[in-house]
Order: C-alpha cells, then sequence, then structure tokens
C-alpha cells in the first residue's frame, strides 16, 4: 500500500506489468501477437471508475510518474511535482495511471524485447510505432484496469500529443484533455534536431545498424537491461553516440536564459588567464557531459530513434485534410492547454495554434502561458503560477458533473 | 455583483454563448452560468484572474485583445460582452469591430467621463477625476481612452454600429430618472446592446 513520502509525494510505489495476447494492429501495417505495457498506479480508484487519469511521458519518459521504487532512491518519478496529494494531478481524488509506452525501454515491449518469432531481441527490426499506437495500447490498458474513460488524459510534449489524440481517436472515453508544452506537429526545425541525434546514435560504430544487443544474450527484462544497454557507451571521448544524441535534445530543451543563468560562461576546471596552457572546461560542458552519460547509461538507443521517429511522425490533422479544426471536432473533452513562454522546442505559439484550432471547433478551451526561465523543461519544473492553473483545472476535472 | 452587469443580464438570451473579453474572475460568466446557462468563454490577461475563473469552473483564454482577436472565427458566439474595459484598449474602435465580427450582438459598457463629476473635477478644480469608479492617478491608470456617452455614440454612428438598447448606472439608485433622462450629464457608467 502507499504511504506518503517525505516531500508530499505517494511514497513507495511498485511497477506492474499488463500482458496483452491479443494482436495489436499497427499505423504501419504490421502486428505485434502481443504485448506488455508496465505502468505504476497512484491513488485508489473510486467505486463508479470515474477518477481515473491517464499520464502519457514524453520522448524519454516512463512509467515511473511519481513516489519512490525504494527508499534508498534518491530521485522520485519524473514528475513528482505535479502528482501528489495536494499536488495538480491529486492522488487523494484521483486515481493515477503512469505507462511505459509501447517500444519503449523500461519494461514495456520494446526493442529491447525478445521478438517471439525470431527468439532474439527485436533491435532495429522492431515495428515503427506511431503515436495512435500508443494511444490504442493505452486504449487497452483502460480495459484492463476495468476503465471505461478517464476523467483527464495528461501529457507534457510528446505526451500532450498523445492526450490530443485521445480526445480525437477516443471522443466518449475522454472527459478532459490537458496538453502541456505540445504542438500539433513537429517543425522542421523540430524535425532538423531529432535527425541529428538520430545520426548521431547511427554513426556510433557501435551502434551497428541497431544490432548491439548481442545475438547470444537474453536480454532481462525492464531497467535493468536497460542499464546494461549502456554498454553503446563508447570508450572514448564524446561518451556515445546516445550521450551526445542527449546533449543536443538537452540544448533544445533549455532556453537560452536558461542556460546563460545556470552555467554563463562559468568554468569547471582550467582558466582562460593569460599564460596558463591548462585545458579549459566551461560548467556547461561538463553539464551536457554528464546528462548525455547519464542516459546512456538508462536508455536504449533503439528506443530513441523509435520515439523519435514517432515525435516526427505525429500531425494530428493529416487524416483531417491537414485540418485541425475538422481533427478537434471529433473531440467531446474539455481542454485545458498549457505553455512556457521561454520553450522554443514547442514555443507558445505552437500552443496557441492547438487552442485557436479548438476554438474554430467549438470545443471547451482554457489556455494559459506561463512565464518560466525554464525553457521547455518548464512542465516538469514546480512553478508556481503552473501549478496554480494546472491545480485549478484539475480540482474541476474532479468536480461532479 | 458589479450593478453594470446586473443591468446587462436582461438582454442576454438562455444557453447563448458568451464571449467575455477581459472577464477578470469570471464572476460574471459565472453568474451568467447559473442564471441564463450560457456557455461562456473568458479572455484575461492578468494571473491571478485567470487562475480564479478556471477555478470556477469556466473557460479562460490567456491573451491580450490589444494584440488582436483575429483568432476567434466570425460568428463564433452569440454575444460578446466588453464590460468596464472599452476605456483601457489601444484601439477601442478596432475592437468594437471585433466584437460584431465575432459575435452576433455586443454588449458594451464603460464609465462616462461626461458625468458632472467629472466635469466638475476638470473644469473647476481642473483636476483629472479620481473615482471609486476610475480610483487611478492619471500617471498610473490602466484606463487611457475615456470618452463620454455623446463619444460613443457618435463613433457608433461612424462605423455604422447600431445601438439595439442604452442603460445607464446614476450615482443613485433613488434618481434612475435624472441618467435615464441625461445619461452624458448622470450616467456614471453606460450600458450599450449593438449590433452590426
Amino acid at each position: 500500500m502507499q504511504r506518503p513520502g517525505p516531500d508530499n509525494s505517494v511514497g513507495i510505489v511498485t511497477p506492474q506489468v499488463a500482458r496483452f495476447d491479443e494482436p495489436l494492429r499497427l499505423v504501419c501495417g504490421r502486428e505485434l501477437p502481443s504485448y506488455e505495457l508496465v505502468y505504476e498506479t497512484y491513488g485508489e480508484l473510486n467505486a463508479s471508475r470515474s477518477n481515473a487519469v491517464l499520464v502519457c511521458h514524453a520522448l524519454s519518459g516512463h512509467h515511473h510518474a511519481a513516489g519512490y521504487h525504494t527508499e534508498q532512491d534518491r530521485k522520485p518519478g519524473w514528475w513528482n511535482e505535479c502528482i501528489g496529494p495536494g499536488k495538480p494531478i491529486d492522488t487523494d481524488r484521483f486515481f493515477v495511471v503512469s505507462l511505459n509506452n509501447l517500444g519503449g525501454c523500461h519494461g514495456s515491449t520494446g526493442p529491447m524485447s525478445l521478438n517471439p518469432g525470431t527468439g532474439k531481441p527485436w533491435g532495429p527490426g522492431f515495428p515503427p510505432i506511431r503515436v495512435r499506437d500508443w494511444v490504442n495500447s493505452q486504449a487497452r490498458l483502460a480495459d484492463y484496469l476495468g476503465i471505461e474513460c478517464w476523467a483527464a488524459v495528461v501529457g507534457g510534449s510528446l505526451g500532450g500529443m498523445q492526450a490530443m489524440r485521445w480526445a480525437i481517436q477516443y471522443p466518449e472515453r475522454i472527459r478532459h484533455c490537458i496538453v502541456i508544452a505540445a504542438a500539433l506537429k513537429l517543425s522542421a526545425q523540430n524535425l532538423a534536431f531529432n535527425e541529428v541525434a538520430r545520426k548521431a546514435i547511427e554513426s556510433d560504430p557501435d551502434f551497428n545498424g541497431g544490432n548491439y544487443l548481442s545475438e547470444d544474450r537474453v536480454p532481462a527484462t525492464g531497467l535493468e537491461l536497460a542499464q546494461q544497454v549502456g554498454r553503446i557507451e563508447y570508450k572514448d571521448e564524446p561518451a556515445s553516440g546516445l550521450a551526445l544524441a542527449r546533449m543536443i535534445g538537452h540544448i533544445t530543451y533549455l532556453s537560452d536564459d536558461a542556460m546563460a543563468n545556470k552555467f554563463g560562461r562559468e568554468l569547471r576546471s582550467g582558466s582562460l588567464d593569460l599564460g596558463d596552457d591548462a585545458d579549459v572546461e566551461f560548467q556547461v560542458q561538463s553539464y551536457l557531459r554528464y546528462q548525455g552519460s547519464q542516459f546512456s547509461t538508462n536508455f536504449d538507443a533503439n528506443t530513441y530513434v523509435l520515439m523519435t521517429r514517432a515525435l516526427d511522425y505525429f500531425d494530428l490533422a493529416l487524416e483531417y485534410n491537414n485540418d485541425p479544426v475538422a481533427a478537434f471536432k471529433h473531440a467531446r473533452c474539455g481542454f485545458m492547454v498549457i505553455s512556457f513562454s521561454t520553450d522554443w522546442r514547442f514555443a507558445p505559439e505552437r500552443s496557441r495554434e492547438i487552442v485557436d484550432a479548438l476554438l474554430a471547433a467549438d470545443r471547451p478551451v482554457s489556455y494559459a502561458e506561463i512565464e518560466a526561465k525554464e525553457g521547455h523543461d518548464a512542465f516538469l519544473m514546480p512553478i508556481p503560477r503552473y501549478l496554480d492553473v494546472f491545480s485549478a483545472y484539475m480540482r474541476r476535472v474532479g468536480a461532479p458533473d | 455583483m458589479r450593478q453594470d452587469l446586473k443591468h446587462i443580464l436582461r438582454w442576454i438570451a438562455p444557453r447563448s454563448r458568451v464571449l467575455d473579453l477581459g472577464c477578470g474572475d469570471g464572476e460574471f460568466l459565472e453568474f451568467l452560468r447559473d442564471k441564463r446557462l450560457v456557455r461562456g468563454t473568458g479572455l484575461e490577461i492578468d494571473q491571478d484572474n485567470i487562475t480564479a475563473t478556471i477555478s470556477r469552473g469556466l473557460d479562460v483564454i490567456e491573451q491580450d485583445m490589444d494584440a488582436g482577436l483575429g483568432n476567434f472565427p466570425d460568428n463564433s458566439f452569440d454575444i460578446v460582452v466588453l464590460a468596464l474595459a472599452l476605456q483601457a484598449v489601444h484601439y477601442p474602435d478596432r475592437v468594437l469591430e471585433e466584437m460584431l465580427r465575432i459575435g452576433r450582438e455586443g454588449i458594451v459598457t464603460f464609465p462616462n467621463f461626461g458625468h458632472w463629476r467629472c466635469r466638475l473635477s476638470l473644469g473647476l478644480d481642473g483636476r483629472m477625476p479620481v473615482s471609486d469608479l476610475m480610483p487611478h492617478t492619471w500617471y498610473d491608470t490602466p484606463n487611457i481612452h475615456f470618452c463620454t456617452v455623446k463619444d460613443f455614440e457618435e463613433l457608433c454612428r461612424q462605423k455604422g454600429i447600431r445601438i439595439l438598447a442604452r442603460d445607464v448606472v446614476g450615482n443613485s439608485s433613488r434618481q434612475p430618472t435624472l441618467s435615464n433622462r441625461w445619461p452624458n450629464l448622470f450616467a456614471t457608467t453606460a450600458i450599450y446592446l449593438i449590433t452590426r
């Protein structure tokens, strides 16, 4: 049972696994004969099963969104600031479901899992996954948990895209859609960054076209395996292709000001003084190397490629004649859209495109643009106004109709 | 509830779609929802007001009217309300035109600068008026475009805007006849129902 943690978190949580043996037809035309989804839940499902909230993760996220796995964990789940007792997604009132998406590397079926057809890890042969496939698999998870209709589907960044897709793909199964720091589709600049990141991975000799999992190995599941796969890390500097991809990603997640405030031109070692020939390392270099190397021990390269592609291919309005208004006309839920002033990955203008399409489609929508200096990462941060407005909307989600 | 807002209520048909420009903390939209079952949306730039409006279970868009309202489609609302905000926008004439593009009808309320107390203050004392309704000093005020009842009606005539109804809030509820008969002198707040 969950008990409150020291930082008003949900305390110790244990991931669970749901297995699905009914084949899942994917957007690409291929079929997954069976698959598993790893997920966590926080709070209690009420008797009418009407208080369930689905949390969709972003590019490098996973099911562990809140609380701790063990007493020894240094860091809580990735959205601990927003999920917990008295927090915006209030676990005293909501039953929160957070899963690792299909194709992930934290326990759900993905490139590291065994392909039942070959008995070997899927690796780069894992079928390409679209946001719609995630939403379909999440709907199966909802069935499995006995949740007919989500009180809300919530997500930041790529998670927000899943939430929007939910709204038009399963309009009868979602009452509120909360879209944070997202966009209707990626811009050319976004696509370019993702391509550079993938190229960084692919150009790593150890990547070997994605077949880096040695054939004689039978990978264990979950996080344990993800850490083993950290061996794709280069022996030499720069750490690895994956680390490099993460470094590039991190630059786009932060705002220019946030980087200036955090690091400026501060030196970690060496000196720029005349007559000093010691190697100079800027703080920002050290930070990026640390983030990159951390990531490469915790994330699978094939999953990274798969997830960035899912992000690239997402285009909410594509099947609706490129008209987001027509797309949103299928929705029946209320919308809350939130953006952050210094987010240049999915800037406020991108959120306003969502809002404008919703207004034109005559859907109920609220919009807040939060002053924040943290860039795209702001959606993970405890920014007071963000938490206030998010909480205010979630109280409404929880209010009886 | 502010006087001008109470007056507006009778012009709002049940179940209308209402856009409230500068909705404040959402009190009026909540009132309309409860009394008229309207589907309301607010527009606001003040952070605390936005949170307050959402807390009432109402929808609000964070958007600055002065940056335009072009994102709202033609005829997407039945009624667009601009309550005590006309004097605070950069281009009151453009906002009026946008209101009547977005909505079938518009409701505008504004502090009447032609009220005798304003005239007295400016005419005899030679000072810019400061009152309960307009408590700001001239150099630190959101109110940048004051007008009188006559000014407003002249602008409507120039723009081809039809005034369907006019109402006024006077200084004292005991003398409604004065402000009705001579609104430009006795109305503290002027209230209009307009259309194209």
